[in-house]
């Protein structure tokens, strides 16, 4: 019997080609006659486009053509089209230009004479619901149900609330569980604080660069993106194709964080000029258009009130969040209302917000979209809080942590597992958490340590989808995956319960990815921490049908019944006798001349229309097994990561030194030890930058953003982090995953983020700034008594 | 005309292999022309189109300026030595610490093997109106965006503004004030010597250039005298990331102790002006006094006064920063 593969180290498939260079990534794709195409970007955050001159570019030698917003299809309001004659952002697109090389392109744009009228822009959210502030978008400010409407605030919102405090006039989102002034009056410690947290772009290693050429009426798009089954969804519906007319090659991603999860608007803009000029067309997106087009996760203007039992519990929590939309809308500041309800089970919830358009880039999902920035905001408070009621820390997460039997959100739904506690209890112990906290305050030199901990959850799975395996006449086991490949290893981790299934050795197994003429299943997104669970299952049950054909095979050639067989080390045979049995190569050829479901001419009836095509497609290559995930699932899937941090403050510059972090994750099964630790640490890492450098400035006259280039935006750095940082799981299987296996990609964001901010207020004798990043400049002032440089409220600084 | 960035202009690129031979292009092309050393400033400005040369002087094969040379005076650094190699060159750690641990600090591992000192040291001001082709005073306008009471200027200066409130971006700078060095300049009308302090512009004097450097001259090497060998000595910069990060603020001293008295000092910070601010009347100040808490917290409050450090907006941590730096650079960080 083969050790099972679930839980071991491997090298997965892609690894060779990334570390010598030979992975072919979007922009290295070649076509004959292939063109290149430029973008001319809004220098404005609001404007209209009154008339274009292009004559004198058109005219240029090397030149073929432009493409502008009256080219490609109109998108409803508040829809993002792909070009635009009303620009909404400084960078948004406004036309392109194809010639035979960038150079000329570029020249190209620079000949061409745009005339704009300057429309009114907002910049914050708040600015916006001010009683005479400017709306985002001509249509209004925000979005009530499917509708564009403007919610104004009175003065008097405003007057209430006072200096430095938030408003609260008319939310545009609202829920409540429980009553919520009920809950406030059985508390004894209540704080009641405004909190920022930044908004800061995605800036993933590789830029979103696509080709995409037409041949006989399908087209041919190489392009960067986090998934693969959906992101040809998303381009077919885009370009009003039939999804078979759509071929997607997307086998390497550099990175996405949530910003290329189903592609994004700008890939449609090769794929027209190709139709347009009847040529293939090569877009390469640079690191200046990647800061603008590449989406940013949407800071909040926050108040946050929340009640305390003497015990530490919390009886009430009462948020009010205001998400800087950009142009096209955000609900992080609703969604991240349900991780608060589950990280900290008050008794009473009231969640309020507005999601308000803005002139800043475009705002989507970044690893753990609303969750974290609330872990963010939240866990400095429950530190203060805990000072306030003269009750350990720990013992603060402790009581409000949820168990197997709690329900969360505005719908109390259950979850399928849940084993935070565990994770703190060994997160004290790895971290030395009893050892640390005696040096919590101490000054040595000019150096305070701080101490830090945060409680991060996610959701971490979904389920229904298609897995799809051949096994082919030369016995290996073909596992073909439409997720993508964002360098997660999901293609190869989630393969394994399929290779576990049949009891096969890794060595005879091949992942087909990342290109959909190679036959690939309807899957999940690669986000939203979803494979592992989504296609942990999915690549069971498309095991346990294979297993299942291989029986009837067997039993069908060799007699007895199929559940008298077993699987095992490239074989079918007989239980009680292992030498009655024949090879899985000869049960493909089997299956080939059997036909029908065997061979994939007949798939089953429960899978998507795309999986169906893709069995179809496989027909005579072996035994062709295709599930649908159709295992029962009651109760959300969430994981989690608690988060221990030591920092130094240095007393007289402000600067953060990370000492140790260490992180402790409730993932269920571990799937792959090496690949874990690397999510783990790797998101926690992102989550730090968070805490202490990374950011967006604009300015708030001209509505132009600063921090456009990777040095100025301030994404952290290795050196940033010291290099002996601790991992573990709690390794505890979730009993609705057929391998006990749950996400991790998320969860890791809001442990090192907050970690960071705690341990940084834990060196200021538990001062919350109530803002990140924590740059040093901030933590100066405060040190030093100083008029603090921003505002309370101050966004985009 | 639209704006597009991230994409080189072409341009005739010139790769002597002699100081004359660059000069001689220089002095041909004018303001047309740019000397190319490491390329981390040059390349940022190429790629957004902002300066379109025509003729570019790489000197990369100009091996006449490359490398360290010992001698009884002192040493002699050739302005296109790597950082990396400043930053690792054995004497240069042994008697001139500061300077090699300013090389260290500079941008990244990959960025020092390319830049040169003398390209950290001429490079431009990474003020980001400035840097995005907004037409400022430095850029030939006739308007500074950064200093007015909305704009964002947390890295802007607290000193030595004239119309333009940029600051110096070169982390070595300050390390060569604090060791006395002399900068040697070549142009078509032969050498001249300048003070290290004197080779930086102020935009009092002419605000579109960052130093003394005409067009047609090239900085050629950087002289350390042996005055300072084995002094104490101190540095720092205050960065927001560890790596990849222009200074906030950076300071350098040596300091020279008699019987635990301070015999001579020299002191210099960078990110404060918008150029590197030698510290003399503080000099002066600690000379014969004992490098207390006390004396540097004096020092620090007098390195205000005497630059008459005002902040703008988003700046005003610049005030306690650079106290608290000069502080250190007397006192040490152990106080």
């Amino acid at each position: 019997m083969a050790e099972k593969l679930i839980g071991q180290d491997i090298s997965p498939p892609d690894l060779v080609a990334k570390i010598t260079g030979r992975a072919k990534y979007s922009e290295d794709f070649r076509a004959d006659g292939m063109i290149f195409a430029k973008l001319l970007l809004s220098p404005m955050p609001h404007c209209r486009v009154r008339r274009i001159d292009a004559s004198a570019a058109l005219a240029m030698e090397g030149v073929f053509g432009m493409l502008t917003a009256d080219d490609v299809p109109a998108v409803d309001a508040p829809g993002e089209p792909c070009l635009t004659n009303e620009p909404l952002y400084e960078g948004e697109a406004i036309l392109a230009i194809a010639a035979v090389d960038e150079t000329t392109a570029a020249e190209a744009i620079e000949a061409i004479k745009i005339d704009y009228e300057p429309l009114p822009f907002v910049l914050t959210p708040l600015d916006s619901l001010k009683p005479d502030g400017p709306n985002g978008r001509l249509e209004g400010n925000t979005r009530v149900g499917r509708e564009i409407k403007t919610i104004k605030w009175t003065q008097e919102d405003f007057d209430i609330a006072g200096p430095g405090k938030m408003p609260m006039g008319e939310p545009s989102d609202e829920w409540t569980v429980g009553d919520i002034e009920k809950g406030f009056s059985e508390a004894k410690v209540i704080l009641d604080e405004t909190v920022v947290h930044q908004s800061l772009s995605h800036h993933p290693m590789e830029p979103r660069s696509t080709m995409a050429y037409w041949k006989n009426g399908k087209i041919y798009m190489h392009t960067s993106t986090q998934s693969v089954a959906r992101t040809r969804a998303s381009l077919a519906n885009m370009l009003d194709l039939d999804i078979e007319d759509v071929v997607l090659v997307g086998e390497f991603c550099g990175g996405g964080f949530g910003s290329k999860i189903s592609g994004s608007p700008i890939m449609q803009v090769p794929a027209h000029l190709s139709r347009k000029l009847n040529r293939p067309v090569m877009l390469r997106i640079t690191r200046y258009e990647e800061n603008y087009l590449g989406r940013a996760r949407p800071g909040m203007q926050a108040r946050i009130k929340i009640g305390f039992r003497e015990d530490g519990r919390i009886t009430a929590l009462d948020i009010y969040a205001l998400g800087d939309g950009g142009p096209y809308g955000t609900n992080d500041h609703m969604s991240g209302g349900s991780t608060a309800s589950l990280a900290y089970q008050p008794l009473n919830q009231r969640q309020r917000g507005v999601g308000v358009y803005t002139n800043t880039p475009p705002k989507a999902a970044q690893r753990g979209p609303g969750g974290a920035q609330y872990i963010g905001m939240l866990e400095p408070l429950m530190d203060k809080a805990a000072r306030e009621l003269g009750i350990d820390r720990l013992d603060l997460r402790r009581i409000n942590a949820p168990d197997g039997n709690s329900v969360f959100g505005p719908r109390q739904g259950g979850l399928t597992s849940v084993h935070v506690k565990e994770a703190i209890e060994k997160g004290v112990e790895l971290f030395g958490w009893d050892e640390r906290i005696q040096r919590s305050g101490q000054l040595n030199g000019t150096k305070k340590t701080g101490i830090g901990l945060a409680v991060s959850p996610y959701t971490a799975g979904s389920t229904g989808f298609d897995g799809l395996l051949v096994i082919r006449p030369d016995g290996k086991l073909q596992i073909h995956q439409g997720i993508g490949n964002l360098g997660t290893h999901s293609i190869a981790d989630t393969g394994r319960a399929a290779a576990d299934v049949l009891g096969l050795q890794w060595e005879d197994c091949e992942i087909v990815w990342g290109d959909t003429s190679q036959h690939l299943p309807w899957s999940s997104v690669q986000a939203g921490s979803q494979t592992t669970f989504a296609h942990t299952r999915a690549n069971h049950a498309a095991g346990m049908d294979a297993k299942q054909k291989l029986q009837e095979i067997a039993a069908l050639d060799l007699g007895g019944s199929p559940s008298d067989y077993e699987t095992s080390d490239g074989r079918v045979f007989h239980r009680s006798n292992p030498s009655r049995g024949m090879s899985l190569g000869a049960a493909a050829e089997r299956a080939i001349s059997l036909g029908g479901t065997y061979s994939g001419a007949e798939p089953a009836e429960d899978l998507n229309d795309m999986t169906k095509m893709a069995v179809r497609g496989l027909e005579g290559k072996g035994l062709v097994a295709a599930a649908r995930d159709n295992y029962p699932r009651e109760g959300a899937i969430q994981s989690w990561v608690v988060g221990f941090a030591e920092v130094e403050v240095d007393v007289e510059t402000g600067q953060v030194d990370l000492i140790n972090y260490t992180g402790v994750a409730d993932v269920g099964t571990v799937l792959h030890p090496r690949s874990l630790r690397a999510q783990g640490l790797g998101g926690s890492i992102q989550g730090m930058g968070i805490a202490m450098s990374q950011k967006w400035v604009f300015d708030p006259v001209w509505g132009v953003s600063f921090a456009n280039r990777l040095y100025t935006a301030r994404p952290p750095g290795i050196l940033d982090v010291p290099p002996d940082m601790d991992w573990a799981a709690v390794e505890i299987p979730d009993p609705q995953n057929p391998v006990g296996a749950k996400g991790i990609g998320e969860p890791p964001v809001g442990a090192g983020s907050a970690a960071l901010t705690s341990a940084i207020a834990d060196a200021l004798d538990g001062q919350c700034l109530c803002r990140t990043p924590l740059t040093a400049d901030v933590i100066l002032s405060e040190i030093e008594g100083r008029e603090p440089a921003y505002g309370p409220l101050d966004l985009h600084v | 005309m639209a704006i597009i960035r991230d994409m080189i202009s072409g341009f005739e690129l010139f790769q002597p292999t002699a100081v004359d031979d660059a000069i001689e292009l220089l002095s041909r092309y004018g303001d047309d022309g740019w000397v190319l050393s490491g390329g981390l400033d040059s390349f940022d400005w190429f790629k957004d189109r902002i300066k379109k040369p025509t003729a570019v002087v790489d000197l990369t094969n100009v091996e006449e300026l490359k490398g360290v040379r010992i001698s009884s005076d002192g040493v002699e650094i050739g302005a296109m030595t790597t950082i990396t190699e400043v930053s690792k060159h054995p004497h240069l750690l042994e008697n001139y610490s500061i300077l090699a641990q300013a090389a260290g600090h500079i941008a990244t591992p990959q960025i020092r093997n390319r830049g040169t000192l003398g390209g950290n040291l001429s490079q431009d001001t990474r003020c980001w109106y400035y840097r995005s082709g907004w037409p400022c005073y430095r850029a030939g306008g006739n308007v500074c965006y950064a200093g007015t009471p909305t704009s964002m200027n947390r890295e802007h200066c607290i000193t030595g503004a004239s119309r333009c409130v940029a600051v110096n971006p070169s982390d070595s700078a300050p390390a060569l004030i604090a060791l006395g060095a002399q900068f040697v300049i070549r142009g078509p009308g032969g050498e001249k010597i300048v003070e290290a302090q004197d080779y930086f512009m102020s935009p009092a004097v002419d605000i579109q250039r960052m130093t003394v450097l005409e067009p047609d001259e090239l900085l050629t090497s950087i002289r350390i005298p042996t005055t300072w060998s084995g002094a104490g000595f101190y540095y720092e910069k205050m960065e927001d990331r560890k790596a990849w990060d222009f200074a906030l603020m950076s300071v350098a001293s040596a300091i020279k102790m008699s019987g635990g008295i301070i015999e001579d000092a020299r002191l210099a910070v960078n990110g404060v002006a918008p150029f590197p601010v030698r510290l003399e009347v503080v000099e002066s100040f600690i000379k014969g006094k004992e490098p207390t808490d006390e004396l540097g917290m004096a020092a620090g409050q007098l390195s205000l006064s005497t630059t008459n450090a005002q902040p703008l907006r988003h700046n005003d941590f610049k005030l306690p920063l650079m106290r608290n730096l000069v502080r250190r650079s007397i006192r040490g960080t152990e106080g």
